[in-house]
């Protein structure tokens, strides 16, 4: 996993609520077996029109904006499990996705793919939200040490919060295996002491 | 102290605590064609062992065809994924219900059906339906691919606790009403955010009096309102479902295990962070108008005239999608295809609910009923019982075992525009194919629909 800091970035605006992983990366294109080039059919069906070619009014083909932060409307990555959303996301070179609201399991794995989910409140998010269709140079500064999100032109920060360890990971480039590998011994102690063997 | 009964399996399987986080032992790991590659690819690139190869069962369901399963895979992606799933299993040793093996079915509907699901259990899949094992009393949620390849190289997961919910429903279900309406009403009450963060419990007599088909039904839909999982506390109905099945366990096993089980419910003053409260008498058969499985009315119903502001694009986008206006009745919307499948409703009670109604009728001309059974034995049971005849002279289709147009993966798609009254569980934009309208239901609604050819108030329908 790459390690991740600090990202000086503008944001793409997406205000759409619960946007969902069949959304994000559409069920006929789970069929690759290795984690690369999902970044392509990134949000398909929004992005492109049936014959391939791209909807001028979909942000991700708007010129205007080029950064790495998705910020999007609340509930983001409801649905299924599928992981490929968020390497989708990462492929299309996405670093962190901002919202006031995430699905569980999509948070989880952003983390496990090196992918920020950022949360702020619903207000803060619809200032960032109207800021940056204003301005779609705005800039904006996560800061994953320090825990915060700035916005230099508003002179303003935010802080978010996120679990220690998956901090730790992130910033590190580790990930759960290494960890749970190395509880070997506890794992297999646990299973001789345990009340079930049906 | 008090313990819920989600705590008190919880803890049974927490191998030790750090900074806030649990080691939490994983019992069974179910894996399918989809999600599993990457994490195979994961563990072969670190050089690592399966640890527990024996405590892993795999099944091709999501991409696989509905038709000539006898036959080589047709979709050249959709083979490759299979064959790659064949080989991962043979090298490390894993027990696979591959196609044409008379165990394969939907990864959710065989756990069951062999007995593997049980009380008590942590059980985990790359595949968000997972919570459907709930209904046994189990601890059971769906993974991302990283956490697939976690449980392969340590058969545990480092987690934090999720918050604590219970649902309760109390008293009987009205005629025509069934677990399916119970869960969508529930859904569409809290969104498909309110239970982000927790684990609910669903209690009442009302969920209670349920077969564990339609526990399972319950279950399965958690995931829809965010929650982590959903499960039930293991009782008689429990007990009676498990016992005799393949992996059940047997003499001796079987009275301890009883034993143990019956030990498995929330204490009567355990904590929950949030509690609902539902009356059975207030659910009606329930039908989805937009684009998650929150919006949801009752059949009888209007779609929403008024939401929040801060919903409003979102609201009207999917409306434009589904080609619906705010405040309409649905009552006598033509409907195209009608799908009986999934995890959520594809089991022998569904089929048979559905055979019951559809018994010496007719579908509408206009209309495409397919039934995809959710396992092989489902598909054999119909055939035992004489339900694939039934169906047959009804106009409807039987097919063989897997997801199919629940999400599409495979040749069976609903083409842009039509109008699909399916038992699945998500009706996202373009989840049955790009383009296609998917309204939920349950398996008596999707057979009255598919009679009628057009939405109706089923009450007024019943045999």
């Amino acid at each position: 996993m790459e390690k991740f800091q600090t990202l000086h970035t503008t944001g793409r605006p997406l205000p759409l609520e619960n946007i969902d992983t069949d959304q994000i990366i559409p069920a006929r294109f789970l069929k690759a077996t290795t984690r690369e080039g999902f970044g392509t059919n990134l949000f398909c069906d929004w992005r492109y029109h049936a014959d391939g070619a791209p909807k001028a009014d979909f942000v991700l083909n708007d010129p205007r904006y080029q950064g790495q932060i998705l910020v999007a409307g609340k509930n983001f990555g409801c649905g299924s499990s599928r992981e490929h959303a968020a390497w989708a996301l990462y492929d299309a070179g996405f670093r962190t996705v901002i919202s006031s609201y995430f699905a569980d399991i999509f948070r989880g794995n952003a983390l496990n793919t090196g992918l920020l989910p950022l949360q702020v409140s619903d207000e803060v998010l619809a200032r960032l939200l109207a800021a940056i269709e204003a301005n779609p140079q705005l800039e904006l500064v996560v800061d994953l040490p320090s825990q915060t999100l700035a916005v230099p032109a508003w002179s303003e920060t935010f802080s978010f919060a996120i679990d220690g360890y998956k901090k730790e990971c992130l910033i590190n480039g580790y990930d759960d295996i290494d960890f749970l590998v190395n509880q070997k011994s506890a794992i297999e102690a646990f299973e001789k002491k345990r009340a079930w063997t049906w | 102290m008090a313990s819920t009964l989600f705590d008190k399996i919880w803890d049974a399987h927490v191998v030790r605590s750090i900074e806030g986080l649990d080691v939490v032992y994983i019992d069974r790991h179910l894996i399918h064609e989809v999600t599993s590659p990457q994490a195979f690819d994961e563990i072969a690139a670190r050089n690592l062992p399966l640890f527990r190869p024996s405590q892993i069962l795999a099944t091709a369901d999501h991409n696989v065809p509905t038709l000539h399963q006898d036959q080589p895979i047709r979709e050249l992606l959709s083979r490759l994924q299979v064959e790659k799933l064949t080989e991962n299993c043979q090298k490390y040793g894993i027990e696979l219900y591959g196609l044409g093996h008379p165990r394969q079915g939907i990864v959710h509907v065989i756990g069951p059906e062999l007995g593997l699901t049980q009380p008590g259990l942590t059980m985990v899949c790359g595949d968000s339906h997972t919570s459907t094992h709930g209904a046994f009393g189990a601890v059971a949620f769906g993974i991302g691919t990283s956490q697939v390849a976690q449980v392969m190289a340590s058969q545990c997961l480092l987690l934090s606790r999720p918050k604590r919910m219970r649902i309760s429903v109390e008293g009987e279900l009205r005629p025509g009403v069934t677990a399916k309406d119970l869960i969508l009403y529930v859904i569409s009450q809290l969104g498909t955010g309110g239970a982000t963060g927790h684990f609910v419990e669903y209690a009442g007599s009302t969920v209670r009096s349920l077969s564990m088909e339609g526990r399972m039904t319950i279950c399965n839909m958690s995931i829809e309102m965010g929650a982590r999982g959903g499960l039930i506390a293991p009782d008689a109905t429990t007990f009676a479902y498990v016992e005799g099945r393949p992996f059940a366990p047997k003499g001796q096993a079987w009275n301890d295990a009883v034993a143990y089980w019956q030990t498995l419910y929330s204490d009567d003053d355990a904590m929950f962070e949030t509690e609902y409260t539902y009356q059975a008498a207030a659910i009606t058969p329930m039908i989805t108008y937009g684009t998650n499985p929150g919006m949801g009315i009752p059949l009888t119903g209007h779609v929403p005239s008024e939401v929040p502001a801060s919903e409003a694009e979102s609201f009207d986008k999917s409306l434009k999608y589904m080609g619906f206006e705010r405040g309409e009745s649905l009552l006598g919307k033509q409907i195209d295809y009608v799908f009986i499948g999934s995890c959520t409703n594809s089991r022998i009670e569904d089929l048979r609910a559905v055979a019951a109604y559809v018994q010496g009728k007719q579908k509408a001309q206009h209309v495409e009923a397919i039934i995809v059974p959710g396992s092989k034995q489902v598909e054999q049971q119909a055939i035992a019982e004489g339900i694939d005849k039934i169906f047959a002279a009804a106009g409807f289709e039987l097919r063989e075992p897997g997801c199919s147009a629940c999400l599409a993966m495979n040749e069976d798609k609903i083409p842009a525009g039509a109008y699909c009254v399916a038992t699945s569980n998500r009706n996202f934009e373009g989840r049955q194919g790009p383009g296609s309208r998917t309204l939920l239901a349950s398996p008596l609604v999707a057979a009255i629909t598919a009679v009628q050819g057009r939405i109706v108030d089923i009450t007024q329908y019943l045999n």
